[in-house]
């Protein structure tokens, strides 16, 4: 355990009795959280718990309908977030604020830029970021565009933003979601060395492991309620889910041995660009036979999404050769690939799992709705869809019920991930393809898609499992092939998976040639 | 040699003539869509502006405070955008379709009440905007007579390439101009820092129509020297591809504007050489327009948020 | 919070009767601007009124009017529900119309039934086209389709009155316009008809095709599976291609079926009202007309039906408010603040509001 900063006689956050509805619902329901100078303290909860809605009160992007927030012992009314930021709190949010096509500096210095008459003063603006990166040891390239930089990078990038404003206290809201192992510890460096300088950091998260290796005390929300405050010190892991949840978890997957069996997927010096046109798959080969999971372990950026794409027929690989069942899919199209066996619950449900504004049995036959059994020739069959619907909604219990002719966009994250596992599993395609397939989701939905995709393996199809979620990876998988630089730098069977081990392998570290 | 130095003097003239409109308006659509609205009602700002500048220079006989109130008639037009789909959250194409029936039908109708025409009165000359450097050039030589065509304009044309230098100065080493293309890009990253997104987009909508307001008024003003309900046919529209054109530009939209304002002048040209259909010369500009995006600019970054309403977290 | 349905909500949630509202509000707001201008509203109102429903003749008249409104329409509300705007339909419908001329003047000799099928097929062969090539530039350079249509728009309209030139279909006489078209590819009634019901002299069948139009579009759209892959493509482009359908070939689709409508639209009001082209010197806008009549209709193609029907008696009737000394130009405000209304139609929904009292916090 790293030294503690914390100093209990300095309160630098109240927040009293929170209450913030959304029309009839309730988001947070009289919530208490108090943070002391130096401290980190966890924020856990569910998706959905009501976590985020807190912190954007305190961040002054939220007001709260009842209950008061007190900074320094001061009460205050933020009703944006430039009183948030003047009375010293920054955020650093799940999903990145920033500027894509700004340099890294343009993206510091927004909101608060320096200037010279009515010129904006770059140079000083560039001397500034230097000087506060380098004070925190957080080096960065100034002059660097956002769309340039790794994800690790970025969210530098982004707790710069606060520290150029003179946070004292920052909010790191899910810091955590698509790092490294190792960058995840050189964040939680980074956190101890910013409450040695006096900063508190509040740490909104659903990763445990990271409370107990970080953070002093942890906030329990559930449901929108206040469950507790306390010392992580004294709970355990299994103490701090079951507070959480509200009931026992079991974070062991059942998985019954099986031998594998044929290939199916086969991929063989597979090259391919990225939407920059660099070069990010460098002589790629995988292969996935029946009845077993290949989880592919690495860090975002390495090809991995490049690699989903080319096997989907979503983007056009430069070279190699790809074959399902032996059949040549090579650069074919979406159609074609599905055709001859491949189906995938993609890594963006929004963008392309789903039509949100189409109907929930629309989605459903997104790839069949020429099949014989929803179409008459010409025609969409729309009994034949609303009767598939009706029986998939059911299995795979999807909410709410009757949900057939709802626009999918009026569905929870969780339910639209169901809409796409029951439609892609439904397909009973050979592989099927799970990228982030539980990105977002809550724990009782992660063990509903755990169960499925399982249950295709034991099935005996080829499961191929992309995720930036390790410990996914590791439950899941029953080989591990860690991706970096654009190729398979080394395979583990999955029981014998060590986190570190995997961790330095995903960096680069451990491989031989 | 002689006559094509000439020709040449009269292609810049017809060039220097006829980009002031479209670039003014251009210009505003770049303040538009750079903070992620678009814009599609410049043309319905352009008649306003086209309108109210004739009108008051009429009365007043004042040039410029006719060619101000042209740009303000096309800012309030532009707020009226603003306020549809930036405060109210509406469709921008279609606020953007109702102006461009509203504000001409409104000038139209205020014409037919003042003057019992669709047509505005013709201005005095003392009442059109100047022409500079009038009689500056010695015509009778043939240089001379060059040096007249490519400096002697209307003080408008000299006005807008200062225009388009302020706006990319704005955009680009300003505070404001910063703000405004985040605005454009990633309005949530705005808010967070505090920037008031909604604020800044309301402002550049209605910058937007007091430019657009501007081009209208040198088409009245300059160009022509009345208002009629053809004064503004599809200039609102040309400066919006122009700037598409230049990638959401200043300094790109000019060369846009110029491209068109250059074709013009071609057809004015050879429209006197009866060698060719006049028909024919006049589609250069728009077919010149797509094989230069073909063979030379290709796909053009649009602001990431652009046409997407930005709705305020409560 | 009881469930029950209030008025106010059915109101607050009701597209149709939004654009109810916004109608009244149009026609409202272009009474304020006939009362400025010192014109008796009840003279004017009245004048568009008679002008609609006073005879047959009236009525006769708002329909062919109407017609070229309600395909053009079609087209625009088309490709409003694939995801593509058809902003190019003012040029597809000049093409159209033009297909349709040559066709209609050098092979006038051929029976009707022949011939105006051949008229209606070049005009939606041309449409489409040139909602084609704009798609193809989309998809091969990634050309901007509002930018290319923009142009296409004032190719198409210079490309007309070139044609209209050609020895082979230019008018001997001294009018800058193209001869008429054989009667052959006329669509009007029978003259006898025609004076037996008091029509208008050009009221022709166009309106038929135009109802057909309407009910293969609605067709297309709801029931086939064409319809599905291009309302995907128009919902989520990236869903689409996951899914397996070709995105490229949708959006051309999509065009070539817009185009088409487009371009019937004018064949439609050539062969049943102009029967010849003029050379003209400014864009006629029935693209922009298509746009509003779509918008109106709320992109069903029912709603664009009446929404067309609407549209036309409006400006029939709007050209004879010169009687009663009001300006023609009080439609066009209507028509704005119409479409304006529309599009901040969310503010009807805040009628909910009216039954509680306001809530305390939150904001």
């Amino acid at each position: 355990m790293a030294q503690k900063h914390v100093d209990l006689n300095t309160k630098v956050i109240e927040m009293r009795n929170i209450v913030k509805r959304f029309g009839n619902f309730t988001a947070n329901d009289g919530i208490n959280l108090t943070v002391h100078k130096g401290e980190i303290h966890a924020i856990l909860g569910e998706n959905g718990a009501g976590k985020s809605t807190l912190m954007n009160q305190l961040y002054g992007l939220y007001k709260p309908t009842s209950g008061e927030i007190l900074i320094n012992g001061k009460r205050l009314e933020m009703n944006n977030p430039r009183d948030a930021i003047a009375a010293g709190i920054g955020m650093v949010h799940q999903h990145f604020m920033l500027v894509q096509p700004f340099t890294v500096t343009e993206n510091i210095v927004l909101g608060t830029e320096p200037v010279k008459g009515v010129r904006l003063d770059m140079q000083t603006a560039r001397r500034n970021v230097q000087e506060i990166s380098e004070r925190y040891g957080l080096s960065i390239d100034p002059d660097a565009k956002i769309e340039d930089i790794s994800v690790g990078m970025q969210q530098r990038v982004e707790i710069l933003k606060a520290l150029y404003r003179g946070a004292d206290i920052l909010i790191l809201d899910e810091p955590t979601a698509s790092l490294t192992p190792q960058e995840i510890v050189e964040l939680i460096e980074i956190m101890h060395n910013l409450t040695a300088d006096g900063k508190s950091i509040i740490l909104i998260t659903h990763k445990l492991k990271e409370i107990k290796e970080s953070a002093d005390y942890c906030t329990i929300i559930r449901l929108g309620k206040y469950i507790g405050t306390v010392n992580v010190d004294e709970v355990t892991q299994d103490e701090l889910a079951s507070m959480m949840v509200g009931r026992q978890v079991t974070f062991v997957v059942d998985k019954p041995e099986q031998k594998p069996g044929d290939v199916v997927l086969e991929v063989k010096d597979l090259h391919g660009v990225d939407y920059r046109n660099v070069e990010i798959l460098r002589g790629l080969n995988l292969k996935v036979r029946r009845g077993e999971i290949v989880g592919i372990a690495g860090i975002d950026g390495n090809g991995q999404t490049e690699l989903v794409e080319i096997i989907t027929g979503l983007r056009k690989a430069s070279g190699g050769s790809i074959t399902i069942n032996g059949v040549d899919i090579y650069n074919k199209p979406p159609r074609f690939g599905f055709v001859n066996g491949v189906s995938s619950i993609p890594a963006d449900r929004q963008k392309h799992g789903l039509v949100l504004d189409f109907s929930v049995e629309e989605n459903l036959v997104l790839q069949n709705y020429k099949e014989p059994e929803y179409a008459n020739g010409i025609l969409i069959n729309r009994s034949a869809i609303h009767s598939f619907a009706t029986k998939a909604i059911e299995k795979y219990d999807i909410r709410p019920a009757n949900c057939e002719g709802r626009p999918a966009g009026t569905l929870s994250g969780g339910n639209q991930q169901k809409v796409i596992i029951a439609r892609e599993v439904e397909n009973n395609k050979d592989l099927l393809i799970a990228v982030n397939p539980t990105r977002g989701l809550d724990v009782g939905a992660i063990e509903f898609v755990h169960k499925y995709i399982v249950e295709q393996r034991n099935k005996g199809k080829a499961v191929l499992l992309v995720s930036f979620e390790l410990d996914e990876i590791m439950s899941l998988s029953d080989r591990i092939d860690v991706i970096y630089s654009g190729k398979i730098v080394s395979e583990v069977a999955g029981k014998d998976a060590d986190e570190n081990e995997l961790g330095l392998m995903m960096a680069g570290g451990g491989t031989h040639g | 040699m002689n006559a094509l130095i000439n020709e040449l003097g009269v292609i810049i003239y017809a060039t220097l003539l006829y980009t002031p409109p479209l670039l003014f308006a251009a210009l505003g659509s770049c303040f538009s869509e750079v903070s992620g609205v678009v814009n599609i009602g410049m043309e319905g700002m352009m008649s306003a502006g086209a309108f109210a500048g004739c009108v008051v220079a009429f009365y007043t006989k004042n040039p410029w405070i006719g060619f101000l109130c042209g740009g303000l008639a096309g800012a309030l037009f532009g707020m009226l955008h603003a306020l549809a789909t930036v405060r109210l959250g509406a469709d921008q194409t279609i606020s953007g379709t109702a102006i461009n029936f509203l504000a001409p039908g409104i000038a139209i109708m205020t014409a037919k009440a003042l003057f019992n025409s669709t047509d505005t009165r013709p201005l005095e000359p003392g009442s059109k905007i100047p022409l500079l450097f009038k009689g500056t050039f010695d015509t009778s030589t043939v240089f001379g007579t060059f040096l007249k065509n490519v400096f002697t304009n209307y003080a408008t044309t000299y006005l807008v390439f200062l225009a388009v230098l302020l706006v990319w100065f704005i955009f680009y080493k300003t505070r404001f101009g910063l703000r405004m293309r985040a605005c454009g890009e990633h309005p949530q990253a705005c808010e967070t820092l505090g920037i008031n997104v909604l604020r800044i987009r309301f402002f550049c909508v209605t910058v937007s129509g007091f430019f657009a307001g501007l081009g209208g008024a040198c088409m009245t003003m300059a160009i022509t020297n009345q208002f009629r309900p053809i004064s503004i046919v599809g200039q609102g529209f040309i400066a919006i591809a122009a700037v598409i054109f230049g990638k959401f530009r200043p300094q790109g939209a000019m060369l846009g504007c110029l491209l068109f304002g250059f074709c013009t002048g071609l057809k004015v040209v050879l429209g006197n050489s009866n060698v060719v259909s006049a028909q024919l010369i006049s589609m250069i500009p728009y077919v010149v327009t797509v094989i230069v995006l073909i063979l030379f600019v290709g796909k053009s970054h649009v602001p990431a948020a652009n046409g997407k309403p930005f709705v305020k977290s409560k | 919070m009881d469930n029950k349905r209030t008025l106010l909500d059915v109101i607050a949630d009701s597209k149709f009767i939004h654009t109810i509202l916004s109608i009244i509000i149009g026609f409202i707001v272009g009474a304020i601007f006939l009362v400025v201008m010192g014109i008796s509203v009840t003279d004017a109102y009245g004048t568009l009124l008679k002008s609609v429903f006073s005879s047959t003749k009236n009525i006769s008249y708002c329909i062919v009017y109407g017609t070229p409104y309600i395909v053009v329409g079609l087209s625009v509300a088309f490709s409003f529900r694939t995801g593509v705007f058809n902003i190019g339909a003012e040029g597809q419908f000049v093409m159209g119309s033009m297909a349709a001329c040559v066709v209609g003047i050098l092979f006038g000799s051929l029976p009707s039934i022949i011939l105006i099928p051949l008229c209606f097929l070049a005009a939606a062969a041309a449409g489409a086209l040139w909602g084609v090539i704009v798609g193809f530039l989309k998809n091969k350079w990634g050309i901007n389709e509002v930018l290319s249509m923009i142009m296409f728009n004032w190719t198409a309209f210079y490309l007309s009155n070139y044609i209209a030139d050609f020895p082979a279909i230019h008018n001997e006489g001294s009018a800058e316009a193209t001869r008429n078209v054989s009667e052959h590819a006329r669509t009007l009634l029978p003259a006898g008809l025609i004076e037996k019901f008091n029509l208008c002299p050009t009221a022709n069948w166009g309106i038929l095709v135009a109802i057909l139009l309407t009910i293969v579009i609605y067709f297309i759209i709801e029931k086939t599976t064409l319809g599905y892959e291009l309302k995907a493509v128009g919902f989520n482009k990236s869903a689409a291609e996951y899914g397996g359908i070709s995105v490229n070939r949708s959006i051309l689709t999509a065009l070539a079926i817009s185009g088409a409508l487009a371009g019937l639209g004018g064949s439609l009001q050539l062969l049943g009202m102009g029967g010849r082209i003029s050379i003209f010197t400014s864009q006629e806008g029935f693209g922009f007309a298509g746009i509003v009549v779509a918008l109106i209709g709320v992109s069903n193609p029912f709603g664009v039906l009446i929404a067309g029907l609407f549209y036309g008696a409006l400006t029939y009737s709007g050209g004879k408010l010169n009687l009663v000394k009001a300006p023609t130009q009080v439609v066009d405000i209507i028509v704005g603040t119409v479409v304006f209304f529309i599009a901040i139609s969310s503010i009807f929904g805040a009628v909910r509001y009216l039954k509680k009292s306001p809530q305390k916090g939150g904001r």
